[in-house]
């Protein structure tokens, strides 16, 4: 089962935790299997369309995945998928 | 190169850099011949503008319009109490002066605007983009585009930061990794989401120490990669970024060739005109009748573990889409919602509205106002 790491503001959804494992042969299963697990996930992951939002980035072991295969980027069992928001903080 | 070329004060000052042989004394002259603006003095800022001036970078420029709050103290180093209400761009002048003698400090105690950047931009050889909102992240990159100038990125949210150096001359720029930015309200900021003070220390120092090596030219620039890092985890991540061909500003075909309207772009301020807005004094008077209403705070748990108006449900803003569900019994049924100051709300409102909920209206000047002329009991934060 291939790792997902979410940023923190995803954590709220998922108790906390950093890291889950999905079930899924491709980006797109693995995403669709953590947002069964986790209600409310989907709605942060997703535009309504079904697209992952423009300002979050998936990677799949550093890779971002529009230079894979997109969301049908196949995974195997020891890779790592990343969920990299845009963040904006810095000054005030 | 003679060690002659350096004040013997400055050889004594500079000695640690000159013994390093990536650096030495050419090095060193080009940190002094360096010019480096800074796009925010706050938690970023004022870490980079120490180190970098400690290390010699001859002129800093900074501009940020902000005034030293009380609550910027907890990471913003370079102020202190007795700093609270000065313009931040002067007391950091006034440090680093004191600081280091050789470094000129020229400051803009201005906001960053489509008006102004490609101006205050221009004379620099870096950018260090440090700031805390996206119209103006987006607004310093793309005028780094246009001018051809490198932009060492760094943001902070949380426990978690990231950096990277955007150049569009051989490299991704911020649009390239986020061709979009979030919708209003999506991503909380830094004061609503809060932030671990020595978070944006650490992610300072990966930006200064780039400026250091993209000045000097020594070891591999953090270009086209993406360095996350997570403070609970204690781990740093890397992530390859791809310059987009099909990116807006830097691609193959720009459909952006001049700075835009940057605020309308991030969604700032729109959908928030038709909002009906209730007086804090119209809400006591609504509870003093026992009206049938919902009070909905849609602030942070944090926020609302600080200060909260009695009898409020708690549903932060960016899980309102999803909870929608919670609220269904108030489709046509008075709902009052609140947060910090009123602008989050007015995105809830704007929401609601959008999804058929008939009767939303915001509380005007959130729960700040409520405990100015209502309720001295909650705490203002």
């Amino acid at each position: 089962m291939a790792q997902i790491y979410l940023p923190t503001p995803l954590r709220r959804l998922t108790r906390g935790q950093a890291k889950i494992t999905a079930e899924g042969r491709t980006v797109e299963e693995a995403l669709t299997s953590i947002e069964r697990q986790y209600p409310g996930l989907r709605e942060q992951l997703r535009e309504a369309s079904g697209d992952v939002r423009s300002f979050i980035n998936v990677f799949v072991n550093g890779t971002e995945i529009r230079s894979l295969q997109g969301p049908a980027t196949p995974l195997g069992e020891e890779d790592e998928v990343s969920i990299i928001p845009a963040m904006a903080g810095g000054a005030t | 190169m003679s060690a002659a070329l350096l004040r013997p004060d400055q050889a004594e000052r500079y000695r640690r850099h000159l013994t390093l042989p990536e650096i030495g004394l050419d090095g060193q002259r080009k940190l002094l011949g360096a010019r480096i603006l800074l796009i925010g003095v706050g938690g970023l800022g004022c870490p980079v503008a120490q180190y970098l001036a400690a290390a010699g970078v001859g002129r800093l420029g900074l501009v940020d319009p902000d005034r030293v709050d009380a609550s910027n103290l907890q990471r913003q180093v370079l102020y202190g109490t007795g700093d609270l209400g000065r313009p931040k761009v002067e007391v950091a002048r006034a440090r680093i002066a004191a600081m280091n003698p050789d470094v000129r400090v020229d400051v803009f105690d201005a906001k960053l605007t489509s008006e102004n950047a490609l101006e205050l931009l221009g004379g620099w050889d870096l950018i260090i983009d440090g700031s805390d909102n996206f119209p103006t992240r987006y607004l310093a990159n793309d005028a780094c585009v246009f001018l051809g100038k490198p932009n060492v990125h760094g943001s902070v949210y949380r426990f978690e930061g990231q950096a990277t150096v955007f150049d569009a001359r051989g490299g991704p720029c911020y649009r390239c990794l986020f061709p979009q930015p979030p919708p209003p309200g999506q991503m909380p900021s830094c004061a609503e989401g809060g932030v671990l003070g020595v978070l944006p220390g650490l992610i300072a120092l990966i930006q200064a120490t780039e400026a250091i090596k993209l000045v000097t030219g020594i070891g591999e620039p953090l270009l086209g990669r993406l360095l996350q890092f997570d403070a609970l985890e204690m781990s740093f991540s890397e992530y390859r970024l791809r310059k987009d061909p099909e990116c807006p500003v830097c691609g193959e075909r720009p459909t952006v060739t001049k700075l835009i309207d940057y605020e309308g772009f991030c969604g700032v301020g729109q959908g928030e005109t038709a909002i009906a807005e209730l007086s804090t004094s119209e809400l006591q008077a609504m509870r003093q009748r026992g009206e049938d209403f919902l009070l909905l705070d849609v602030r942070e748990p944090g926020e609302a573990a600080l200060a909260r108006i009695e009898g409020a449900h708690l549903l932060p803003l960016g899980e309102l889409e999803g909870r929608l569900g919670e609220l269904t019994a108030w489709k046509e049924r008075p709902i009052v919602v609140h947060c910090h100051r009123g602008g989050r709300s007015a995105r809830a409102c704007s929401m609601l509205q959008e999804k058929g909920f008939a009767r939303v209206s915001s509380l005007r000047g959130g729960i700040d106002e409520w405990s100015l002329t209502v309720d001295p009991g909650v705490p203002r934060y």
